[in-house]
């Protein structure tokens, strides 16, 4: 159980009379995939931005490597190993595919303090960028402009990115969003092998790709966690049926 | 379209052809012109590292321009009086050394860009302008009230300082003084855009919470970025000063900031020779409109107002289409 990567403990969080998280614990295991699933509005977006930075819990810890980073600013996590995807790409439109890379791998070494010679010049770096993005499969766009990227491009690129922090842990909020079934498939089975680089936090609509990724699964209904456990057991569960799922699953 | 570089190009050559023209011609006002021209490029290539690289929309900027100023101004007021500029903690003589003075408004500008840049950049937006044009008030009526150094009439230099090797007191060597820092600037420029920081920087500008998620701090990039903006418009002061061998707290007006940014909109922001374009467009309007009539800022308002409806990357990007990316 300590050797969690990621751990939330009792983390909640009102707005007004509103319980957006309320009293969340999770954890992220070494080799795993967890997946969060609930419904709109369960509080996804706010219990994420209190595990990467941008929100602060009323009560509750944010555990990252045994540090405790509940109060620690987005960049500081992200230091520590942190590397999250954005559910609505958050990209440097006007810049290169490759340059987008470029600033995951400068984040990478923390040195961004050097004023004369061409970022994309340098040898070692853009070969960290270069690889990222022929991992995803994106190598062929990387002179594009990112803005003229399709949808589902820059989903890929905002793993790129991701991977070039070589994170010890990886939140993803909905990668799959948008995707047509093709590239969902291509995805599910690259975050596949991801899992064995670092562990993935999975925040995710595509009921098929948590279901055929997550070792284990949270539902979310409400700002609580009603179930954790095995995708069998979710599948399992009158409390998700009811909450969750409804009758067609 | 024309390659970018080749429009560079001309504008260049065109820059240094001009005085050297005149210089034949025997026409010494136009020498001047020229040079006017070249100090209010560097200026703006100064605040186009803030403006256009950073999307830091800085309406006071003539604080650092007239910080430049009067930093040559009280400096060689000293020392053509003979009286020293501080006694305590250590004696500080003035001095008429161009490199002396530039140092100092340098150094100067970057101590007030870092303190202005600390507090404005807790805002964005209009309020990032507003505060930034605060700052420049506040700078402004500080010099008006001034008494020692010439108050609301300003300071006047009788003899140009001294650059080693140069007579700075012929034109076209002072031109030519002008032209090499201004060259200097552009060629810093055009590294600064390539280089991790500028790309960093331009990711800030455009998605700061990307850049927070890789670990780097977008606040401290654009803070260093307003920063050497703000060294290089100081030292664009101090030659304006010297150009005309008088400093004034009109320097450190609101209207000078407004220029400093038209310059930009004109020849094009975040485009390496913008700043020039646009600098030497507004010289020449000056001149010619000046002539026609006093009110000439009307042929200015209208020429910005078709080339924000109609030309969005200024002339730079009329004539050079969009920004190539690096590679």
């Amino acid at each position: 159980m300590t050797d969690a990567v990621l751990t939330t403990t009792g983390l909640s969080k009102s707005f007004g009379a509103l319980k957006a998280t309320d009293d969340v614990s999770i954890d992220l295991r070494p080799g795993e995939i967890h997946a969060v699933i609930g419904p709109n509005g369960a509080g996804k977006s706010t219990l994420i931005a209190q595990i990467c930075g941008g929100l602060v819990p009323d009560s509750g810890r944010v555990t990252l490597l045994g540090r405790d980073v509940t109060q620690a600013p987005a960049r500081l996590r992200a230091q520590a190993g942190l590397a999250r995807t954005f559910q609505i790409s958050a990209l440097a439109m006007e810049d290169s595919v490759l340059q987008n890379a470029m600033l995951g791998v400068l984040g990478a070494t923390g040195r961004p303090w050097s004023f004369l010679r061409p970022a994309l010049g340098r040898r070692d770096l853009r070969e960290a960028a270069e690889n990222a993005l022929e991992r995803v499969g994106l190598a062929e766009a990387r002179a594009m402009r990112t803005a003229e990227l399709s949808h589902g491009q820059r989903r890929q690129l905002e793993v790129a990115v991701a991977l070039t922090l070589n994170p010890r842990a990886f939140v993803m909020d909905e990668p799959m969003a948008g995707l047509g079934a093709e590239g969902s498939k291509r995805l599910t089975s690259f975050l596949d092998g991801l899992r064995s680089e670092a562990p993935i936090l999975l925040v995710e609509h595509d009921m098929d790709a948590v279901f055929a990724l997550a070792d284990r699964v949270s539902v979310l209904v409400y700002g609580r966690v009603i179930e954790t456990g095995t995708v069998a057991q979710i599948r399992a569960s009158q409390a998700v049926r009811d909450a969750y799922l409804g009758d067609p699953a | 379209m024309i390659p970018e570089r080749l429009v560079n190009l001309v504008v260049l050559v065109g820059l240094l052809a001009v005085p050297l023209w005149a210089l034949a011609m025997d026409e010494p006002f136009t020498i001047t012109l020229a040079t006017r021209a070249v100090i209010f490029a560097l200026a703006a290539v100064g605040l186009n590292i803030a403006l256009g690289f950073g999307g830091l929309v800085s309406l006071g900027h003539a604080v650092f321009f007239g910080l430049g100023g009067y930093a040559m101004g009280i400096l060689a007021h000293h020392a053509q009086t003979y009286t020293p500029v501080a006694e305590w903690p250590f004696l500080i003589e003035g001095t008429k050394s161009m490199p002396v003075i530039w140092l100092v408004a340098m150094c100067v500008s970057a101590l007030a860009a870092l303190v202005i840049g600390l507090l404005s950049l807790r805002t964005t937006g209009v309020y990032f302008i507003m505060i930034t044009l605060a700052f420049g008030q506040m700078f402004y009526y500080f010099a008006i009230s001034w008494a020692e150094y010439g108050g609301e009439d300003g300071l006047s230099i009788y003899v140009r300082n001294d650059f080693p090797g140069l007579n700075t007191l012929v034109p076209i060597q002072f031109f030519g003084l002008c032209f090499a820092l201004l060259c200097a600037a552009l060629l810093f420029s055009a590294f600064l855009a390539r280089s991790p920081f500028g790309l960093a920087l331009n990711a800030a500008r455009q998605v700061p919470q990307r850049v927070e998620t890789v670990g780097l701090n977008p606040m401290r990039l654009k803070l260093v970025a307003f920063v050497i903006s703000g060294v290089i418009t100081g030292l664009a002061g101090a030659l304006f000063a010297d150009l005309n061998r008088f400093v004034s707290p009109t320097m450190f007006s609101w209207q000078m900031s407004g220029e400093i940014i038209i310059f930009i909109i004109l020849g094009g922001v975040a485009r390496l020779f913008g700043p020039v374009v646009g600098a030497v467009l507004f010289v020449t309007l000056e001149h010619f409109l000046g002539g026609l009539s006093e009110y000439w800022h009307i042929y200015l308002g209208a020429l910005l107002l078709v080339i924000v409806l109609f030309a969005r990357g200024g002339v730079i990007g009329l004539l050079a289409g969009r920004a190539r990316l690096h590679d």
